[in-house]
């Protein structure tokens, strides 16, 4: 029960006052103490909404009509909400964004990091500052610029397109574009996905390139020069080399990817102007679960939605853990 | 071909290989930055010279009408403010409350401790949207609807920073400290305040920077509890916009661009700390 800390008073521990009495009651409730403001939130916020989300699934409830309208319905939710095809196409959704983004995210990061790492200290400093700063911007800001730069009429994307497909040196190549242009970025259920998608990538294409730049600074240079007295050119270096090493640093880094697209909420929304547009193929289930609970006010199913995606995650999770944890955790 | 021909080929190779690296780097820098450098130029145009067709880099003339029409379509200000009061004080506040959870995880043997450090690793593991109804719900609860203490508060209790406060006194804590402190008859709290505090700085300093950025840039939960215009905070401010007939572009840009100022200028002082603190997690 006796701390570490609090040996130097256990000495005179034989005859007990008054006052190392309170002593000793006060040491073993300091932790506790440190601890409450931790424990008081965590338990407001995090641990009693676990079992009121449980209860809430078996409920019908609309919250502008105040708790006591509360109604037990059993599974329905549930059912509703497994036989709802609007949700089976959301986490359609959500899958193909979240590979869309994050598979070229970090196909693009590992050979940036790669050549950052050799480039001067100086150099590297600065291309790394200019990387990284989209995430440190808020998602929303830069959903707005590209919202804007998406925009079919006025949009710089649009702009640029249409002069390089009528351009002498280039409507070889983009001359097609001209019956199709101009393209609604956001607007058009074929196109929402990708023009997503390219946000989310370069919002976090930084991000994973640090990541890879810190796990290159951890392999020894004897390995590269090794390599090379064996004669394997760079890229056999790479791949030899450095991949084997990274493994680390990729299942981390792939594995922050999947549960940050699997939230995917802001830029879907900014870009699809709250769901007016491009609702059937933009809309990810973080977004159909904030309509659902804020716009249709039906709490109990978007609690059971929760639920469901609860189990999804879950189940992604462990599979890819399955596969990949092993190797990517560097145990046997 | 002679040994001279041999390594100008291969010099030739490097040379050309060196060159392709360096433009792959260098327009990824002009795709990164790009958006930011086109808002800003936007914020200085309005709807005629926007849409005048071509492609124009040039910086326009509009930026005092802008800022006119900014203050019109939203309370600007207000939602600076509002960003900038919560992300201070849950900074602080959260400084607080990590150091003191930390610190008492790093130092004290004590009954549910294992079940306590087994519950934070867990709550990292559950994605926030699970968590956004419950959390509305307590929210409406406690009465705190609409309050922007709803906005951080829950946020104070960051299982990240814990453990990066625990990481840190373990490190540069020594033990013996702190029984030299309570052999001088320093109290628990004393000792933590005065002894242990002013040496996690690093620490805190790391943490205050990944606790600043997430509240600064949030936008979900202000989303769901803020409600009436004076309390909603910038974010929630500039998307609102999109649905104002007749969007003035330009001075929406010019809102987006003031809003990632105070961030980017303090990213451009200090990008080396950022760039740490933010990946803390990932790279140790």
């Amino acid at each position: 029960m006796n701390s570490d800390i609090a040996s130097p008073h256990d000495l005179t521990q034989l005859e007990e006052t008054g006052t190392q009495k309170r002593e000793r009651f006060l040491t073993k409730f300091t932790p506790y103490g440190f601890l409450s403001p931790y424990i008081l939130i965590y338990g407001v916020f995090g641990i009693f909404p676990v079992f009121f989300m449980i209860y809430l699934s078996f409920h019908l409830w609309n919250p502008v009509e105040g708790l006591s309208s509360m109604e037990y319905v059993g599974f329905e939710n549930y059912v509703l909400s497994l036989t709802d095809p609007q949700l089976w196409q959301t986490m359609w959704n959500t899958l193909v964004m979240a590979i869309l983004s994050g598979v070229p995210q970090h196909l693009f990061a590992l050979p940036l990091a790669y050549f950052l790492v050799m480039m001067g200290p100086k150099v590297r400093h600065w291309l790394t500052t200019a990387y990284f700063l989209p995430y440190i911007t808020s998602t929303v800001a830069v959903s707005m610029i590209f919202y804007v730069m998406y925009s079919k009429d006025s949009g710089i994307i649009n702009a640029v397109l249409a002069y390089l497909a009528d351009a002498g040196w280039s409507s070889w190549l983009f001359g097609g574009l001209k019956d199709v242009l101009p393209l609604g970025w956001v607007q058009e259920n074929s196109l929402i996905r990708y023009s997503v998608s390219f946000v989310v990538w370069w919002k976090y294409v930084g991000f994973n390139t640090v990541i890879y730049t810190a796990g290159l600074a951890t392999i020894s240079h004897d390995l590269y020069e090794a390599a090379k007295i064996d004669g394997a050119n760079s890229w056999q270096r790479f791949r030899h080399v450095s991949l084997p090493l990274l493994k680390p640093f990729i299942f981390f880094g792939v594995t922050l990817t999947i549960i940050g697209n699997m939230n995917l909420f802001d830029e879907p929304f900014v870009l699809t102007v709250g769901g007016q547009f491009a609702q059937t193929a933009g809309k990810t289930i973080s977004n159909y679960l904030y309509q659902i609970a804020w716009e249709w006010l039906d709490m109990g199913a978007a609690a059971a939605v929760s639920w469901i995606l609860f189990v999804v995650i879950g189940i992604f999770t462990a599979v890819y853990f399955y596969f990949f944890g092993r190797q990517g955790l560097g145990g046997e | 071909m002679t040994f001279n021909q041999a390594t100008f080929i291969v010099n030739l190779y490097r040379k050309l290989g060196k060159g392709v690296v360096n433009v792959f780097l260098a327009v990824f820098v002009f795709i990164t930055v790009f958006p930011f450098v086109w808002s800003a130029i936007l914020a200085t145009h309005d709807r005629t010279t926007m849409f005048s067709g071509g492609i124009n880099f040039a910086l326009g003339d509009k930026i005092v009408q802008n800022y006119g029409n900014l203050l019109k379509i939203m309370d600007f200000w207000t939602g600076m403010m509002n960003s900038f009061s919560i992300s201070v004080i849950g900074t602080a506040v959260s400084l607080l409350f990590c150091s003191m959870a930390g610190y008492a995880l790093a130092t004290y043997q004590f009954k549910g401790k294992n079940a306590i450090f087994g519950i934070m690793v867990g709550s990292m593991m559950i994605p926030p949207v699970l968590t956004l109804i419950p959390y509305y719900m307590v929210i409406s609860a406690l009465g705190l609807a609409n309050t922007h203490l709803a906005v951080w508060l829950p946020f104070t209790i960051n299982p990240f920073g814990i453990f990066l406060i625990r990481q840190y006194v373990v490190a540069s804590v020594p033990k013996d400290l702190l029984e030299a402190s309570k052999l001088d008859g320093a109290s628990e709290l004393r000792t933590y305040w005065s002894v242990v505090l002013p040496l996690l700085r690093p620490g805190l300093a790391t943490l205050a920077i990944v606790q600043f950025v997430f509240l600064w840039n949030n936008f979900l939960q202000p989303l769901v509890v803020l409600n009436s215009p004076d309390k909603m905070v910038i974010t929630q401010m500039l998307r609102g916009v999109q649905g104002v007939p007749n969007t003035p572009w330009g001075a929406v840009m010019l809102g987006t661009t003031i809003s990632i100022l105070p961030l980017v200028a303090l990213y451009l002082t200090a990008s080396k700390q950022m760039i740490a603190g933010l990946t803390a997690g990932a790279v140790k």
